[in-house]
């Protein structure tokens, strides 16, 4: 197991770790996967770039959505597929949304029989919350903090198994056999820059967004994008990269808290949006859903009252949630209290929150087959928010805690079968480790030069770009120097140097991040050029409405053989009737 | 609209830098590791509501690359940025600068673990404790009926963020050093859900007594002190376990059954 070259010449030395599954990524979907393959006693290795339990899920706030009519009898997965294929503009992978949501309620269940424990009705079963653009009371939760019950009970749970656990290591490169076969990854652990090759038979990516491609972010340090990038770099298909969520509530005072989210929860409970003039403004945009339209639609919303003159003192709307009065607001929304309390010296019970439009979620990502989220690389697995599909041109709040437990467990069944299936070894030239290894110690052992780049004020300069002309609103000029300023940061990237040692050395972590950052960048905005119509998150100024021919089509972009970027416009494949008939009922004005 | 300049996306881009008159603040931020290390002078601009976590990353970006800060969500939900300041647990980032004001800020890593480097400490024996926390487990298949009332006393404890926090202050850990025989607060917190749980049919006032020696608890309450989440975990984790464990291990009547019964292994189930 222990290392098995010393260091001799340029070669380094690095540990060896064989499991029958790698997953990357110890988020929900990382975690239900392990779960999954470990009960079968497959052997699973799980890497955390953090410590277990602080994935990004953990932020998830408002709730799990999930057909399972407590409060609303009337609610099914066929509502529930309806909504979610409406939210997404019908670019979704229509599969995935069916999948989502006949499972969603086993995975609601199964995470109350291993000791997660969300709000109950009066009649004792799991109560459900409103939220934007679901048609009944669909979220699971409890108050404001549902993510953590989520991510601590998988976390005790996968504790509970035989995974080894890797915490705080980064991935650096998926490696493959000579056919092309994922067969395992290289990383270091960030403690101490020790390497380690993982050897596995299959590997399953969930790594989770990339919303640090923007200042302005509800993302933490973790969302860079490596997953997606890695998955590309290893030929993978992306789907739809332009469609990034705005959540329509980001914190904009103070600055050093700008971005940071509210949680829908606030509008599900019957918090109002109003201008700077008092008025309850969504009766403009959505009169029917109000605050509790698709997010999309209260994203431009809230910008288009600040743009026009209306906004908060600091450049925001006002959301206000006093109705509630302080015991409500502790009952439902207390993290929210003590968030705003705290960091902005707000009291929600007594006055209004300011909120602006913030970089949440990435809808588009890793094109994964519907069944066992297969990517388009033998032996790669995707799940979760890196993966795409499932949520189209805009994911509803509540579907993607969902979304990370149906996918995750599939894709553990999916690289399960794999395994059994196949017979193949996993070893690769001890060179194509070494070559890997040389390259991430490059910045930190390169000799200094006049060209050296800080990776944080590159990551930096790159945020101010994407803010600049990528962000909700869009146009064909603005995307295309957007492109070019993105390139131009490209070509800087191998300057990038650090100081420093291997030790828990941040700046060094840094640099291995700019890398992804910037891929995913030039795949948003390439794509972002070429879908010229308003569909979902996608806003573009100069073509503003929704354009019907966009309306069957996938943008897939992969890496073509120079190494540039190719994008393809692809149908989806036609819709079956049982499906279609429920999309026609509803377009009709019935609920089925 | 993206070009012209005045857009308030645009903004937000620009807003750290340009708020208010440029007042300066000082901090000292330990750099060393568990064989030694000392205290560095670093001046950063104020921002207004500036965290310590936001002045420790701009130190990072801009003095001092290789800075070693744990830290995630940025909005105390996560638990990472747990640290000490001026010697008291703090979350990073939910300590303003300006509470600080006129006095010293001193910045360092937890210290009842093993330091790895500046503000990081390695915090991976609370998670060779959790692994040996008996999990949550029911014979009865979800979903569970249970009521508001039923299950109301558990919402405090599952808010745990795990910043580990209590167990840092906690004198039966950074004091004594108790780490093989007790499992400290973090882990009473859970204890307690799981004891309290409706459908959870395990007994683990053996190993809450014997493996995790909630005994060697002798209240001081310096963990209630610093939670962030207010969990009262004295009061309504610790001392409940520990009446339980004195019910079960110190009842005349219940010691004379388990004489006649045999030794209960603690798991109804195995």
């Amino acid at each position: 197991m222990d290392a098995n070259a010393n260091k001799n010449g340029n070669r380094e030395n690095f540990e060896v770790r064989e499991h029958d599954i790698l997953i990357i990524g110890a988020g929900g979907a990382g975690m239900r996967a392990a779960v999954e393959a470990s009960e079968k006693g497959l052997s699973v290795g799980i890497v955390t770039k953090s410590l277990l339990g602080k994935a990004h899920t953990v932020m998830a706030e408002g709730g799990m959505a999930a057909a399972i009519g407590n409060v609303d009898s009337e609610d099914s997965w066929r509502q529930h597929f309806i909504d979610t294929m409406k939210g997404g503009k019908f670019i979704n992978n229509w599969r995935m949304a069916e999948i989502h949501a006949k499972e969603s309620p086993g995975r609601v269940y199964e995470l109350e029989q291993w000791g997660a424990l969300f709000n109950r009705t009066p009649e004792g079963k799991i109560s459900q919350r409103p939220f934007g653009a679901h048609t009944y009371r669909r979220l699971a939760h409890v108050g404001d903090r549902t993510g953590l019950e989520l991510i601590r009970t998988m976390q005790e749970k996968v504790l509970a198994t035989d995974t080894k656990v890797y915490m705080e290591t980064t991935v650096t490169k998926l490696l493959q056999d000579a056919s092309g076969r994922v067969v395992g990854a290289l990383a270091y652990t960030r403690e101490s820059g020790k390497f380690i090759h993982y050897k596995a038979k299959a590997t399953v990516m969930a790594t989770g967004g990339w919303g640090r491609i923007f200042k302005v972010t509800s993302n933490s340090w973790e969302g860079t994008g490596d997953g997606a990038i890695l998955a590309y770099d290893a030929g993978a298909e992306m789907v739809d990269m332009e469609m990034v969520q705005f959540h329509p509530t980001g914190m904009v005072w103070p600055p050093g808290v700008r971005g940071l989210l509210v949680t829908e929860g606030v509008r599900g409970e019957g918090g109002v949006l109003k201008n700077s003039e008092g008025k309850r403004y969504m009766g403009d945009y959505d009169p029917e859903r109000m605050e509790l339209s698709s997010r999309d639609v209260v994203a431009r919303a809230n910008f288009s009252e600040v743009q026009a003159g209306r906004g908060s003192e600091h450049g925001g709307v006002y959301l206000d949630i006093t109705h509630l009065g302080y015991e409500g607001i502790m009952a439902k929304l207390p993290t929210m209290h003590e968030q705003f309390l705290k960091l902005a010296d707000v009291d929600i019970a007594k006055e209004p929150m300011e909120v602006f439009p913030t970089i949440h979620y990435t809808m588009g990502g890793i094109k994964v087959e519907s069944e066992h989220c297969a990517t388009t690389v033998p032996g790669l697995f995707a799940a979760g928010e890196c993966s795409g599909g499932l949520h189209g041109a805009n994911r509803l709040g509540g579907n993607s805690l969902s979304d990370l437990l149906v996918f995750g467990r599939r894709a553990g069944i999916g690289a399960i079968e794999y395994v059994e299936q196949n017979t193949h070894g996993t070893d690769i030239p001890e060179e194509d480790v070494q070559t890997e290894i040389r390259r991430v110690l490059d910045p930190m052992e390169r000799p200094a030069s006049d060209n050296d780049e800080s990776p944080y004020l590159l990551q930096s300069e790159l945020q101010d770009v994407m803010m600049e002309h990528a962000n909700l609103v869009r146009d064909e000029d603005a995307l295309k120097e957007g492109l070019r300023k993105i390139l131009a940061i490209k070509d800087r990237v191998p300057n990038v140097k650090v100081g420093g040692n291997r030790l828990f050395n941040p700046g060094w972590h840094t640099a291995q991040d700019i890398r992804y950052l910037v891929q995913v960048s030039e795949l948003i905005v390439r794509c972002a050029i070429e879908r010229k119509e308003k569909r979902g998150s996608q806003w573009r100024l100069d073509h503003d409405e929704l354009v019907e021919e966009y309306g069957n089509i996938n943008f897939i972009s992969k890496k073509g053989p120079q190494g540039e970027v190719e994008i393809e416009r692809r149908e989806i494949p036609p819709i079956p009737d049982h499906l279609a008939e429920l999309l026609d009922q509803s377009a009709k004005g019935a609920k089925v | 609209m993206t070009e012209n300049g005045n857009s308030p996306a645009r903004a937000g881009a620009t807003a750290i830098a340009d708020d208010g008159p440029k007042k300066k603040v000082k901090l000292n931020i330990f750099r060393g590791t568990e064989e030694g290390g000392k205290e560095v002078e670093y001046e950063v601009e104020l921002a207004e509501g500036m965290v310590v976590l936001d002045a420790v990353l701009k130190i990072q970006a801009e003095q001092e690359g290789d800075l070693a800060v744990r830290w995630n969500c940025k909005a105390a939900h996560c638990g990472s940025c747990s640290a000490e300041i001026n010697g008291k647990p703090k979350l990073l980032c939910k300590s303003r600068v300006d509470e600080y004001e006129g006095g010293e800020i001193n910045v360092g890593p937890l210290r009842a673990f093993p330091v790895v480097k500046d503000l990081v400490s390695d915090v991976s024996w609370n998670y060779e404790v959790s692994k040996r926390i008996n999990p949550f487990h029911s014979d009865e298949q979800a979903p569970f009926t249970m009521y508001e009332e039923d299950v109301e006393r558990l919402y405090e404890p599952k808010k745990c963020i795990e910043c580990f926090m209590c167990q840092d202050v906690c004198h039966v850990l950074r004091t004594h050093h108790k780490h093989e025989e007790f499992a400290g607060p973090r882990f009473f917190v859970r204890n307690q859900w799981l004891e309290m749980h409706p459908m959870d049919n395990q007994n683990r006032l053996e190993d809450i007594k014997e493996d995790d020696g909630v005994g060697l608890c002798n209240i001081t309450k310096c963990c209630t002190e610093v939670c962030p989440v207010g969990i009262k975990i004295t009061d309504n984790s610790i001392i409940p376990l520990k009446e339980r464990v004195a019910d079960e291990y110190y009842d005349p009547a219940k010691w004379l059954m388990r004489k006649l019964r045999g030794r209960r292994n603690g798991s109804s189930s195995s």
